[in-house]
């Protein structure tokens, strides 16, 4: 019974991890119906500017989660102006071409920039004590990613569904010409949604960075470990990205506890399994 | 008339000169990737041995010509390596970071009389794969023997192995489990985890739930490394008493800075650490440092490539700078020399070195960088591995 317990903490906090990580990527694939490979290399570029900030110029935690978060929308503003406002609404082929090259331009000027070793990101130190729950003890940063992933959830999905921006967001998206004509400013909208996109995937670098740790190739490594959460989510829906999150972290946590030679063997039976069921993913909308 | 006057001049000197050969080294490594902190070591080591020991032998220079296979793909290394020999007339072989691109390459060699100086992969089988393999890095299996009398003898009894499911990882599990059975301990459980793993939580409690007094572990450097060691630190198994053995290539120089805290105290066996406590090193490691430009990415390949080019100096020393790899080869067995990593010889009858493997632990030095802390010497270690591959 502990054992199960056990992993059970351990799968909610994976997906956790994962859905603050991948969160950003829905939005933009979902709503803004942009195919951005390039997502795992702006949380790198966010875990890049905490570790610099924390690390070698020796700021607090929070300001470094925040230096990242505004530094990193920074750099994307120009990205956007200049290159995605030309693939909204191209191909998919198109999108994912460019966004590919995007990735491994930012890959070299990592590499070239920051070298090719690891970055931490130096934790406080109530964020590093062991934690005792009882029946067995966990990192303090786990609890912490926890409750980030609960808090962007909720923030979210208030944003999108509940204020008068989610409405010409969604507007936006569904017609982006209607929307226009009815006097929303669609650029401005697209510019904020991505920047909130990017923001998140910034967040979701830093604080996942304990998991996935930052080095050139992030970009690359867990590129399709977002896509698959995505996808399998239902792109733009935040309930199908929590759940896909939570199950999929819950099915690899406990194969790799009970059978770890079979290796991602399950993740991916799983992922088949769901799309296969839901070809729009958990929470997909019909197009 | 004047131009007629240059060129002849020209023609004279050009012929003064003539019997100083250009001698060719294709090194094969990943030069670019996520691999290219290795590859990039691997230049340094020549650089800093060309740098103290001149470039050119007996009147011959020394050429390298450097080929990127950023990741293990055989049939690139193989091509590279043909490409080496065939068009730029290459007389040595080197480099090699990966075994699957050593092994693809060794069909070359007799044909086209060539000597490979393999200055990493180690896996025990490549210099059983052609005469003309020389080796100066190490085996999995030669680093992995020792740290399993240490776990032993330091009152560790029962160990759960746990390994990347890959090639050196399943060396390296069967060379600890060889070692530590052989000294008498039990090995409770051997797990071989996903190259891709993310989250080693479940991998701890797996840990923990065997009872095993201790863990031995190969898993690749760089972030499965990190991974691996801080989930081992946050679950509570460093605490708990666990104790941690591993071969060298987890502590890398290059990685500690990131590995940091959550490394101190790890105790690893290994054939060589920049921190070893002799001149030959020193002054390896300051012409090195100063090859690779940041001191901090030093790590192992780059004693590799320096010794793998003192071995090619005295192939291109005894056969007078004529290509004849079989007289190469032979002028190299038995080959003894003060390398940095200590003594070292290469085995007339497998062609791999022969070295001390060192214990030891990751300490904080006083300017609060991370080092490994040679604390024990196992001295003329050969490749236990060879026995089994025969």
């Amino acid at each position: 019974m502990q054992t199960v317990f056990s992993i059970g903490v351990d799968a909610f906090a994976y997906g956790m991890v994962l859905f603050v990580i991948s969160i950003g990527l829905s939005v933009t694939m979902g709503l803004m119906r942009v195919v951005n490979l390039a997502h795992g290399a702006f949380a790198m570029i966010g875990g890049y500017i905490a570790s610099y900030a924390a690390r070698d110029l020796g700021l607090a935690y929070a300001v470094a989660v925040m230096l990242a978060i505004a530094g990193t929308i920074l750099i994307a503003i120009p990205v956007e102006r200049l290159l995605y406002r030309r693939i909204y609404g191209q191909s998919e082929l198109t999108q994912v071409l460019m966004t590919i090259g995007i990735t491994f331009c930012i890959i070299g000027i990592a590499n070239y920039v920051f070298g090719p070793t690891l970055k931490t990101i130096p934790a406080p130190d109530a964020l590093r004590q062991p934690i005792s729950l009882g029946f067995r003890t966990v990192s303090a940063h786990r609890l912490f990613v926890i409750a980030c992933g609960t808090a962007v959830a909720l923030g979210l999905w208030y944003f999108i569904e509940r204020t008068a921006f989610g409405v010409k967001m969604r507007a936006a998206v569904d017609n982006a010409a209607m929307a226009a004509a009815l006097g929303v400013r669609t650029e401005v909208v697209y510019a904020v949604s991505f920047a909130v996109a990017v923001g998140l995937a910034a967040f979701g670098g830093v604080v996942g960075a304990e998991l996935l740790p930052i080095e050139p190739y992030y970009a690359l490594r867990y590129m399709v470990t977002f896509l698959v959460v995505v996808s399998v989510g239902g792109a733009g829906s935040i309930p199908g990205a929590l759940a896909a999150c939570l199950l999929l972290g819950a099915i690899d946590t406990t194969g790799r506890y009970l059978m770890p030679e079979f290796g991602e063997f399950f993740f991916y039976l799983a992922v088949i399994a769901i799309v296969w069921l839901f070809p729009r993913g958990l929470a997909g909308r019909a197009e | 008339m004047k131009k007629l006057a240059i060129a002849a001049l020209a023609a004279a000197l050009l012929g003064g000169v003539a019997h100083a050969d250009i001698i060719k080294v294709g090194v094969v490594g990943p030069f670019s990737g996520p691999f290219a902190l290795q590859g990039k070591n691997f230049k340094a080591g020549i650089d800093a041995y060309m740098a103290l020991n001149g470039n050119s032998v007996g009147g011959d220079t020394i050429e390298i010509i450097y080929r990127d296979v950023p990741t293990a793909d055989p049939a690139q290394s193989k091509a590279l390596s043909q490409e080496l020999v065939v068009k730029e007339g290459v007389q040595y072989l080197a480099g090699f970071y990966f075994t699957p691109d050593a092994m693809a390459a060794t069909p070359l060699l007799e044909q086209a009389n060539v000597p490979m100086v393999v200055m990493n992969a180690a896996t025990s089988a490549i210099v059983t794969k052609s005469p003309y393999v020389v080796r100066t890095s190490f085996t999995t299996w030669q680093t992995s023997t020792p740290i399993a009398k240490v776990a032993f003898d330091g009152g560790t009894k029962k160990v759960i192995s746990v390994v990347s499911d890959y090639g050196p990882g399943v060396d390296a599990e069967a060379a600890f489990k060889t070692g530590f059975e052989a000294a008498g301990g039990e090995i409770v459980e051997a797990i071989r985890i996903p190259l891709q793993t993310n989250d080693f939580s479940p991998i701890m409690q797996r840990i923990k739930d065997s009872g095993a007094e201790g863990v031995f572990a190969f898993l690749p450097s760089g972030p499965t490394t990190l991974g691996f060691v801080k989930a081992f630190n946050e679950n509570g198994l460093k605490e708990g008493g666990i104790k941690f053995f591993a071969p060298g290539d987890l502590t890398q120089e290059s990685d500690l800075p990131a590995l940091g805290e959550a490394a101190l105290g790890l105790t690893t066996t290994f054939h060589y650490a920049v921190s070893h406590d002799s001149a030959e090193n020193k002054k390896f490691v300051e012409a090195a440092a100063k090859a690779i430009g940041n001191p901090a990415e030093l790590s192992f390949p780059a004693v590799g490539a320096y010794d793998g080019m003192h071995v090619i100096y005295k192939m291109i020393d005894a056969t007078g700078g004529e290509q004849d790899a079989a007289k190469a080869v032979d002028a190299v067995k038995g080959l003894a020399w003060e390398s940095p990593r200590g003594p070292v010889t290469i085995d007339a009858e497998s062609r791999h070195i022969t070295q001390n493997i060192y214990l030891r632990e990751v300490a904080r030095a006083d300017d609060g960088t991370y080092y490994n802390k040679e604390i024990q010497t196992f001295e003329n270690q050969g490749d236990p591995g060879l026995a089994v591959v025969k």
